[in-house]
C-alpha cells in the first residue's frame, strides 16, 4: 500500500475526532443544561437557562450534522453499518434533538409552558442518552462479519458496560453545562450551579473510574491494547491527569471562580477523549474495520479534503465571533430573586 | 396488511413522510431569507423604519419554521445510515462527501449567523448585521444547491462506474456537474422563493383585506409582487426544460407522468392527456380526455417528435414506476399552480400598473386580495407533487438504473420501523398543528410598530466584568 492510502485515512480520522469533540464539547453543555432545567423550580430560571443558549443552539447541533455527513463521506461503510446496528439509540437521538430543538421556539409562544419545558428537558435526556449508548456500543464493538456488515441483532447496544458509558456521559454534560451556566449567570442562580458542578464532577469521576477498571477487565482486545509499550506509558499517564485535573477543578469550584471551572472541565472532556481515540484509532468499526479498510476511495478523501479542510478554519473563525458577539452575562435582572 | 412485515416499504414510507414533511419548513425559510435581505436593504437605503419593522416581524415566522427544519432535517440525514446503509455504501464515495460539503459549507454557515441575524440587532452595527442576514440566506440556498446536487446525480448518475454494486467514481466534477444539475438547482431556488413570495404576499393581502396597517402592508405585497413578475413565467419555462431532460433521460418517468402506456415512435405526432384514469392492473388507462397532438408541442414545440415517446409497456413491470396515478396528477397539480400563481402575478401587476394597488385604492381590490390568501399555501402543494414526481416517478430505482430501492433498504427488523414510523407521525403531527396555532397567532397579533430603532440614542452596551446589562430576549420571543 502506498503512503497515502494511510495518510488519508489517517486525516480523515482526525478531521471526524475534531467534529465529533467539537460537538461534544458545544452541544455537551447545551444538553446539560437542558437537563439542568429539569431541576428548575421557576419559570424564570427555566427562560434564563434557555435565554442562555438561544444564540448558539442551532450552531452547537450543526456540528453532528457536519459530524455525520462527514464520516458518510469518508467511511460510507462505517456510516451505514454502525446507524443501523445502533437503530434504536440514534433513532432515540433524533427524537430527543427534534423535541428540544423545537422547544425553544414553542416554549416562548405558549401560554401553558410545561409540556415545552418537559420537551426540553427529556429530550436533552434522551439525546444525551443515545449518544451515550452508542458511543459506549461503538467503543466496545459492533458484531460485523469480516466485510464489515452488521451481524448482530438490533438490541445488542444495551449492556451493562454500554449503560455505564451513557449514565457517565449524561454526567459529564451536566457539568460541562453547569460550568457553563456559572461563566453566564450571576447570583443566586450561579449558586446553584456551583453545587450542581461539584455533584457531576464527583459522579462522573466514580463513571470515568468505573469505565477505565471494568474495560480491560472484561474486553480481551481493549487489554492486549492498552498493555502495549509504548502506549501503556501513555494510558497510565490519563488516569493520573485526569485525578489532577479533578482536583483543579475542585478547587477552582470552591473558590467560586466564574472562568476556569469550565476550562477544566474542557481539559478533562479532551483528556477523555484523547485517551478514548487511542482505544479505537486504527479501527473505525472497532475491532474489525480499520480506517484503511472502511474509508472511501482516496480520490473521495482527497476531493473532500480540498472543499471541507479550507473550510474548517472559517467556520471556527465565524462560530468564535458569534460567541464574542454574544459574551458577558444573561440578564440578572428579569431573574426576580 | 401484507406490507406490514416489509422493512423495505416501511422504510420507503418513513423516508417519504419524513421527507414530505420536513420540506414544509426549509422552503419557505430559503425563499424568506432572500426577502429578509430585501427588506433590509431597502431599510439601511431608505432609513424608512417600515422597512426595519418588516425585517422584524416577518423574523418571527421565520424563526418558527427554522427551528422545525431543523428539528427535521436532522432525521433525514441520519436515514441515509439507519434505514438505507447499503445505499450509504454503495454511493458514499460520492453522495455522502456533497453531505459532507453542505453541512460544511451550507448549514454552519446558516448556523453561525442565525443567532446574530435573530438576537444581534443591538449588539453589532446594521452593515454587519446585514452581512449576517445575507449569510444566512447564502447558506440556505447554497443547501438547495448542494442536495439537488446530490438528488440529481440518483437522477442521471454520471461521473464514473458502478462496479459490483459500489460506485467508483472516475470525474467528481462530471458526477456533481450530471446532466439533470443545473435545471434541478435553478427549478428548486425559484420554487422556494415563490413560495416564499405568495405566503408573504398572502399574509399581507390578508391583512388589509382586515384592514389592519394596510399602507404598511401594502409595502410587502409590492416587495413580494416585484420580485414575482421575474420568478412567476420564469419557474414555467424552467420547469418546461427540466420535463424536456426527463424526455431524454428517463423515458419511464415520462411515461408515468404522461400515463403513456403504448410507444409513440419517433416522427408521428402524440396525443397529450388532459385527464385520464390509470389502470396499473389492465396497463391501461379506463378513460382518458386528451389534446390531439398536443404532446409534440410540449415537448420540442413541433407537431412531430423527433425522439420517440416510450410506453410503459416497452419496460417489464419491475423497471416502471407502479404509482402511474399518482405521478400522472402530482405532476398536473404542480403545473396548474405553476400557471395560476403566473396568472395572479399577471393580473395584480396590471392592477398595479393602473395605479389600483394604491394606497387608496388597494382596500378596494377585494377579489385580488382574497385570490392572494388564497395562494399562500399553493406554492407548498406545488413543491411536495413536484418532488413526487421527481423521486416516486424515478422508482424501482434509488439511483436511476443503478440501485434498486428495494437494495437499497437496510436489513433491520421491521418492527423498529415501523415503531419509529409511528413515531415520526405522532410527532409531526403534534408539530404541525403547533405551528399552525403559534404561526396563526403571530399573524394575528401583527407587527410591533413601536420598537426603537437599533443603536438609536442609546449608549453601547457594556459587558464588561463588573457591570452585568440585562440581556433581553428579542421581541421575537418576547410574546
Amino acid at each position: 500500500m502506498e503512503t497515502l492510502d494511510y495518510f488519508l485515512p489517517q486525516v480523515w480520522f482526525f478531521i471526524l475526532a475534531l467534529f465529533l469533540f467539537l460537538y461534544v464539547i458545544l452541544d455537551g453543555f447545551d444538553l446539560g443544561v437542558g437537563i439542568l432545567s429539569l431541576t428548575a423550580d421557576s419559570e424564570e430560571r427555566r427562560g434564563m437557562l434557555m435565554t442562555s443558549l438561544s444564540n448558539v443552539w442551532d450552531a452547537n447541533e450543526t456540528w453532528l450534522v457536519l459530524m455525520g455527513g462527514a464520516l458518510f463521506g469518508a467511511f460510507p461503510l462505517a456510516y451505514g453499518t454502525i446507524l443501523s446496528a445502533l437503530y434504536i439509540p440514534i433513532v432515540g437521538m433524533i427524537f430527543g434533538l427534534s423535541l428540544r430543538a423545537v422547544a425553544f421556539e414553542f416554549r416562548e409562544q405558549a401560554n401553558r409552558k410545561w409540556f415545552w419545558n418537559l420537551a426540553f428537558g427529556l429530550g436533552s435526556l434522551t439525546a444525551a442518552l443515545g449518544q451515550g449508548f452508542a458511543l459506549g456500543s461503538v467503543l466496545y464493538g459492533i458484531k460485523v462479519d469480516a466485510s464489515g456488515h452488521f451481524t448482530g441483532t438490533i438490541w445488542d447496544w444495551l449492556s451493562v458496560q454500554s449503560v455505564l458509558v451513557a449514565l457517565t456521559l449524561v454526567q459529564g454534560y451536566v457539568l460541562i453545562g453547569s460550568t457553563y451556566l456559572i461563566m453566564k449567570t450571576s447570583g443566586e442562580l450561579q449558586k446553584n450551579h456551583y453545587r450542581t458542578a461539584r455533584i457531576a464532577a464527583l459522579t462522573t469521576l466514580v463513571g470515568a473510574i468505573a469505565i477505565t477498571i471494568s474495560t480491560p477487565i472484561i474486553y480481551e482486545s481493549t487489554r492486549s491494547q492498552l498493555f502495549e509499550r509504548p502506549l501503556l506509558y501513555i494510558f497510565s499517564l490519563i488516569p493520573l491527569l485526569g485525578v489532577l485535573l479533578i482536583g483543579l477543578l475542585l478547587r477552582s469550584l470552591s473558590r467560586e471562580a466564574e472562568n476556569t471551572p469550565f476550562i477544566w472541565t474542557l481539559l478533562l472532556f479532551l483528556l477523555s477523549f484523547v485517551g478514548l481515540g487511542l482505544i479505537v484509532f486504527p479501527y473505525i468499526i472497532p475491532t474489525r474495520i480499520t480506517i484503511y479498510d472502511g474509508a472511501a476511495a482516496p480520490s473521495s478523501l482527497v476531493f473532500m479534503l480540498i472543499f471541507v479542510g479550507f473550510l474548517i478554519p472559517i467556520m471556527l473563525f465565524y462560530n468564535i465571533y458569534q460567541y464574542v458577539v454574544f459574551r458577558g452575562k444573561v440578564s440578572s435582572t428579569a431573574y426576580g430573586e | 396488511m401484507d406490507w406490514l412485515p416489509d422493512t423495505y416499504i416501511l422504510s420507503r414510507m418513513q423516508f417519504a413522510l419524513t421527507a414530505i414533511f420536513h420540506m414544509l419548513w426549509p422552503v419557505l425559510t430559503t425563499g424568506m431569507g432572500i426577502f429578509l435581505v430585501l427588506v433590509e436593504i431597502l431599510w439601511l437605503r431608505t432609513r424608512n423604519p417600515a422597512y426595519y419593522y418588516h425585517a422584524r416581524f416577518w423574523s418571527k415566522l421565520y424563526v418558527l419554521n427554522f427551528g422545525i427544519g431543523v428539528a427535521t432535517g436532522i432525521p433525514m440525514e441520519f436515514q441515509f445510515g439507519t434505514n438505507w446503509a447499503p445505499f450509504s455504501e454503495a454511493t458514499g464515495d460520492f453522495f455522502g462527501s456533497i453531505l459532507g460539503f453542505e453541512a460544511s459549507m451550507a448549514f454552519m454557515l446558516e448556523a453561525g449567523f442565525l443567532g446574530i441575524m435573530l438576537f444581534g440587532w443591538e449588539r453589532v452595527n446594521p452593515y454587519i448585521h446585514l452581512f449576517a442576514t445575507i449569510m444566512v440566506a447564502f447558506g440556505a440556498n447554497l443547501s438547495t444547491f448542494w442536495i439537488l446536487i446530490a438528488n440529481s446525480w440518483m437522477q442521471t448518475p454520471t461521473g464514473g462506474e458502478f462496479e459490483n454494486g459500489k460506485f467508483i467514481v472516475r470525474d467528481y466534477f462530471q458526477a456533481m456537474f450530471n446532466p439533470f444539475w443545473r435545471n434541478s438547482v435553478i427549478h428548486m431556488f425559484m420554487a422556494t422563493l415563490e413560495t416564499s413570495l405568495f405566503v408573504i404576499g398572502g399574509i399581507s393581502a390578508w391583512y388589509i383585506l382586515k384592514q389592519r396597517h394596510s399602507p404598511f402592508f401594502a409595502k410587502s405585497l409590492k416587495v413580494c409582487l416585484a420580485t414575482a413578475i421575474a420568478v412567476a413565467p420564469l419557474q414555467i419555462y424552467i420547469g418546461h426544460l427540466s420535463a424536456e431532460q426527463v424526455y431524454h433521460y428517463q423515458p419511464t418517468k415520462l411515461a408515468a407522468m404522461e400515463a403513456q402506456w403504448e410507444t409513440t415512435p419517433a416522427g408521428q405526432a402524440a396525443d397529450w392527456s388532459l385527464v385520464a384514469w390509470p389502470n396499473n392492473k389492465a396497463e391501461k388507462n379506463d378513460w382518458e380526455i386528451n389534446v390531439p397532438n398536443a404532446l409534440g408541442y410540449i415537448l420540442e414545440f413541433k407537431e412531430k417528435l423527433s425522439e420517440p415517446v416510450q410506453g410503459l409497456k416497452d419496460y417489464p413491470p419491475e423497471d416502471r414506476p407502479h404509482l402511474v396515478g399518482l405521478v400522472y396528477y402530482a405532476f398536473r397539480t404542480m403545473i396548474g399552480i405553476g400557471f395560476f400563481l403566473a396568472a395572479l402575478m399577471a393580473v395584480s401587476t396590471l392592477q398595479w400598473l393602473r395605479g389600483q394597488l394604491s394606497e387608496e385604492n388597494i382596500g378596494q381590490q377585494r377579489w385580488l386580495l382574497l385570490a392572494w390568501v388564497g395562494s399562500a399555501p399553493l406554492g407548498y402543494v406545488a413543491v411536495e407533487t413536484g418532488w413526487i414526481v421527481r423521486c416516486v416517478g424515478r422508482q424501482p430505482w434509488a439511483v436511476y438504473g443503478q440501485i434498486r430501492t428495494a437494495d437499497a433498504a437496510s436489513n433491520i427488523p421491521a418492527g423498529e420501523v415501523l415503531t419509529s414510523f409511528i413515531g415520526f407521525m405522532l410527532l409531526y403531527t403534534l408539530l404541525f398543528g403547533t405551528t399552525l396555532y403559534f404561526g396563526s397567532r403571530i399573524i394575528r397579533r401583527g407587527p410591533r410598530l413601536d420598537l426603537p430603532l437599533p443603536n438609536e440614542d442609546k449608549p453601547a452596551i457594556e459587558t464588561g466584568k463588573t457591570q452585568h446589562q440585562p440581556d433581553r430576549r428579542p421581541v421575537e420571543a418576547q410574546q
